[in-house]
């Protein structure tokens, strides 16, 4: 339609500077201006439409034509695999809203938001979230953004405090629901996401992990707002968030590590740049890289403003976590370490012949590679 | 248990102490330690009333007992200031306190999550943990909401924001 309008007004113009009778311009004037103006009207209404598949062509209108670009570039296999996941976000906040962003815009199949607040003014130095939706609560502001920004993505969201005995039951059973994907073992989602702001709630999403033996990813932001960090939480591989709490307490310990983080009206100084903008990309950079299957999920990534230092580690299971279900899933892992070797020497023996494979058929100058002694990778044709 | 004035800490040494370490989920476990937390709150209570300090009342508002509601009183300037006060049991209790809240004082002062629950000072999770869980609702009041209305009260009304309901306004608290 917009076509045709510039048509139409190229044609008027056409008309008025064939006209000798100047006296009629203001009329044709005025005509032109009701073109241009549908015109503008008619762009604003070209919304973005849903799509069957993802297609690598790297045109202007292909909203997915620079993600499909990681997988011409070789870091991933199948980008287009990512509609198929589904991925649980508890907590849309500063942390949570920004990662719920940045998964819709990679076109990720199904996320599932849970968040009990609403907007406020006092939100406004995040990413995410505008004046306008002052009010709404985060849940309902965030699927209204998002299914703007790609109505490919099937969002579902839970406005309930998963800590209460009903919230956490709701919680359970969104989760275990498979409508999405039936295929899926396990659970019916592939990640879920922490991004709150206080212990408790972490407690009830490692409750629910544990319970349902699915991995998440933890983030944090410090009260002081200057550093932040995400963890990788794979119930009975990993430790889980009660394995070593940050309430192990030897009298005299320094207790800024229990303080709610970033909530309280009162200690919170003006969070400034940082964290909120940084973490939510360490913290999905992780999740694609885990359900795509690319790169190395890091267990544990921390960061330091104020130093730019990124400390990485890994946290063993505690063997006397005093959360129960994390300690049935320790013993589930042990027990399955054996099918989990032959796999893995399954998989190395698989790999190996390949390497020697022939990659010229003739050697025609005669090029010989000499080593020291035999080399597994020279090949003969070489 | 350093932090704590004297008073409070002698007064929680003498609530009794619960054993069952259940939360709502674990059926009859749960029941079990319901029965004890309410030995501690009427044990507590009655030192309270003996010392001419009764200030608060609550009970369960349903059958499973995992939402409480009630009242709690502070008396500042020999004016008596009434509060609702509520609950829920978290589904990780007894490893996370419960969240206590005063929701009439939501938005009245900067020491309050949303929703009205009180920010506790520092001192009380860690002490909660290492307790856990002989730490019940009786101990929470004692350690978490006495102090904080000690604390927040007194400012609260010297500063207006709160009215006594004998003041005739139209935007006063009781």
């Amino acid at each position: 339609m917009e076509g045709e309008l510039k048509e139409l007004l190229s044609d008027i113009k056409t008309l008025k500077n064939s006209l000798p009778d100047r006296s009629q311009y203001a009329l044709i004037e005025n005509g032109q201006g009701s073109v241009q103006k549908s015109g503008g009207f008619v762009k604003n209404f070209i919304v973005k439409c849903s799509i069957q598949d993802m297609n690598a062509e790297v045109v202007d209108s292909n909203p997915y034509s620079r993600l499909m670009a990681l997988q011409k570039m070789g870091i991933v296999d199948n980008y287009e695999r990512i509609r198929e996941f589904s991925v649980a976000i508890v907590g849309i906040g500063g942390v949570g809203s920004v990662a719920t962003e940045v998964l819709t815009r990679c076109g990720i199949g199904h996320l599932l938001l849970y968040d009990y607040d609403t907007v406020e003014l006092a939100n406004m130095n995040r990413l995410f979230f505008r004046p306008k939706q002052a009010g709404l609560t985060k849940t309902d502001a965030a699927v209204q953004t998002l299914s703007d920004i790609n109505p490919d993505v099937v969002l579902e969201s839970y406005t309930l405090n998963i800590t209460t005995v009903r919230g956490f039951e709701t919680f359970m059973s969104s989760l275990r629901n498979k409508s999405f994907c039936s295929s899926k073992d396990g659970c019916g989602v592939d990640l879920v996401l922490s991004c709150v702001d206080n212990y408790e709630a972490r407690m009830v999403v490692n409750q629910a992990c544990n319970e349902l033996n699915q991995t998440w990813m933890e983030s944090g932001v410090s009260e002081n707002a200057v550093s932040g960090h995400i963890q990788l939480l794979i119930p009975g591989k990993t430790a889980c968030f009660a394995c070593a709490p940050p309430l192990v307490v030897a009298s005299g310990i320094d207790a800024h590590t229990l303080k709610r983080e970033g909530v309280c009206a009162a200690s919170l100084p003006t969070t400034m740049t940082t964290r909120w903008e940084l973490l939510p990309g360490l913290l999905v950079q992780n999740t694609l890289k885990y359900l795509l299957k690319f790169g190395h999920v890091t267990p544990y990534l921390g960061y330091n403003a104020l130093k730019d230092y990124f400390p990485t580690m890994e946290m063993k299971p505690n063997p006397q976590c005093s959360n129960s279900a994390c300690l049935e899933r320790q013993k589930e892992y042990a027990l399955a370490k054996p099918a989990r070797d032959a796999a893995a020497k399954a998989k190395m023996e698989a790999e190996a012949p390949s390497e020697t494979k022939c990659l010229h058929e003739d050697n025609e100058w005669n090029i010989r590679f000499s080593a020291g002694g035999y080399h597994p990778r020279a090949s003969k044709c070489r | 248990m350093e932090g704590w004035d004297s008073t409070t800490k002698s007064t929680l040494t003498q609530i009794p102490l619960l054993s069952v370490k259940a939360g709502p989920r674990d059926g009859a476990a749960w029941t079990q330690r319901l029965k004890e937390e309410y030995k501690a709150l009427i044990a507590y209570t009655s030192m309270n009333k003996a010392k001419d300090n009764d200030w608060f009342r609550i009970s369960a508002a349903n059958p499973e007992g995992t939402r409480w509601t009630g009242k709690c009183w502070y008396i500042h300037n020999l004016l008596k200031y009434e509060f609702d006060l509520q609950f829920d049991i978290p589904v990780t209790y007894p490893a996370t306190a419960p969240e206590l809240e005063l929701p009439q004082l939501d938005g009245k002062t900067q020491k309050m999550y949303r929703g009205g629950k009180i920010c506790l000072t520092v001192h009380f999770k860690p002490l909660w943990a290492k307790n856990c869980p002989r730490f019940g609702i009786a101990h929470a009041l004692c350690l978490g909401l006495a102090p904080w209305l000690a604390a927040e009260i007194p400012i609260l009304v010297d500063s207006g924001m709160i009215k006594h309901k004998d003041d005739a306004s139209s935007s006063n608290e009781s």
